[in-house]
């Protein structure tokens, strides 16, 4: 379809930008909370809290239907990592139930120029990106859990994030759908 | 290529935006003599024409002055009422506009929510499993297409039966409502929308189909 005018674009800024603004957001909340734990947290809920409004523009852009197998879910979520990241994580180490996978990252745009100090080893960089997931799946009517098993910042080779499915919310999904 | 209307429903069923666009005013101004020639009613706080049409003036329009006096419910600006006005003959000859009723919020807030459970009761209506609800709504004058989202979002536009390629307009607004309307940091979700953003561009993406069709969009 040909698009013009008024349209926009999706609009390409340099990710050391958004890097350098998600870094000095983690370290006013490490200044403001003064605890790992606690910035953990606040970081997965401002995830969700974009991950609610961001789902819409991920589907309105890529025109994806519902997906109704996990395997369908994972290769989406890897391409809203490549529409909103720039990056493509790799998809891997399916468990035998198929609802459990990890996404592995070698460049996480997040840690460009990022060194854990001493004091915050617990502190899950990126945590940001598990409530992003929580937030979109659970508009879409899907449970799910993620968690960092490997960061680079911690001395791992990768960053793998995985995730689990928990269930459909079903009585969320809409009428004329279920 | 004529749109009338924009709606949005939320997912709990409340109508969270509306916008009417290019819907043409028709309004009647006549001189009668006594006695009036037209049967008129006082319903749903309106004084309606309900028999008797000519020169413009429907079955199912409202008489919106008299005099110029502006008419609300059934009373005049000067607090008379209008049926004792329009029966006593040393009044005559009076001047009436009569014009289409315009519908208030409220009612297209109603509305809205009046066709949040059809839609569930059509999907559910269907011989065949896994049907989705009412897609297209076919009147003699306007066709409605409602498109909802994976997330439960119904965005629907009012347009001229003839009307082809509403749903890429859909598409289209819905692309705008997850930029203009969810991006902004102000908005809470489920509320109604008043973001000037959105509100313009919807305009300009609505002038622009109406200029050069729904294939540009």
């Amino acid at each position: 379809m040909s698009r013009q005018g008024t349209r926009l674009d999706p609009k390409k800024v340099n990710s050391e930008l958004f890097t350098l603004t998600y870094g000095a957001l983690v370290s006013q909340l490490m200044k403001d909370y003064e605890n790992v734990e606690e910035v953990n947290k606040q970081l997965e809920r401002m995830g969700y809290n974009i991950g609610i409004r961001l789902i819409e523009d991920f589907l309105a852009r890529t025109s994806s239907g519902r997906c109704y197998d996990f395997r369908d879910t994972a290769e989406k979520i890897q391409l809203g990592f490549r529409t909103f990241l720039g990056i493509t994580p790799s998809i891997s180490n399916w468990n035998p139930s198929g609802d459990e996978f990890s996404l592995i990252i070698d460049n996480n745009p997040l840690t460009e120029f990022v060194e854990l100090p001493d004091h915050c080893l617990n502190l899950k960089y990126s945590n940001i990106l598990t409530g992003v997931i929580r937030g979109a799946c659970e508009m879409v009517q899907m449970e799910v859990s993620s968690w960092f098993v490997q960061d680079q910042l911690k001395g791992d080779n990768v960053t793998e994030l995985r995730i689990k499915f928990i269930k459909r919310l079903e009585d969320a999904i809409p009428a004329g759908e279920d | 290529m004529v749109i009338y209307g924009v709606y949005i429903v939320s997912k709990s069923g409340g109508l969270i935006y509306h916008h009417d666009h290019n819907v043409p005013k028709l309004e009647t101004e006549k001189t009668f003599s006594f006695p009036l020639d037209l049967k008129l009613e006082y319903e749903n706080k309106k004084v309606v024409v309900v028999f008797g049409q000519r020169d413009g003036i429907m079955v199912g329009h409202v008489l919106m002055a008299v005099n110029g006096s502006v008419v609300t419910n059934r009373q005049l600006d000067d607090g008379r009422d209008v049926f004792d006005v329009i029966q006593s003959e040393s009044n005559y000859p009076l001047n009436l506009k009569f014009g289409r009723p315009k519908m208030t919020t409220n009612d297209k807030i109603f509305l809205a929510s009046m066709f949040y459970p059809l839609f569930a009761i059509a999907s559910q209506l269907s011989p065949e499993p896994k049907s989705s609800g009412i897609e297209i709504l076919e009147a003699d004058t306007f066709k409605l297409h409602c498109f909802q989202t994976l997330t439960g979002v119904k965005f629907m536009v009012v347009a001229e039966p003839s009307q082809i390629g509403i749903e890429s307009l859909l598409k289209r607004i819905y692309e705008l409502y997850g930029d203009y309307a969810l991006k902004n940091p102000f908005y809470s979700l489920e509320m109604p929308i008043r973001c000037e953003l959105f509100e313009n561009n919807l305009q300009n993406v609505l002038e622009q189909v109406e200029k050069t069709g729904i294939s540009n969009v």
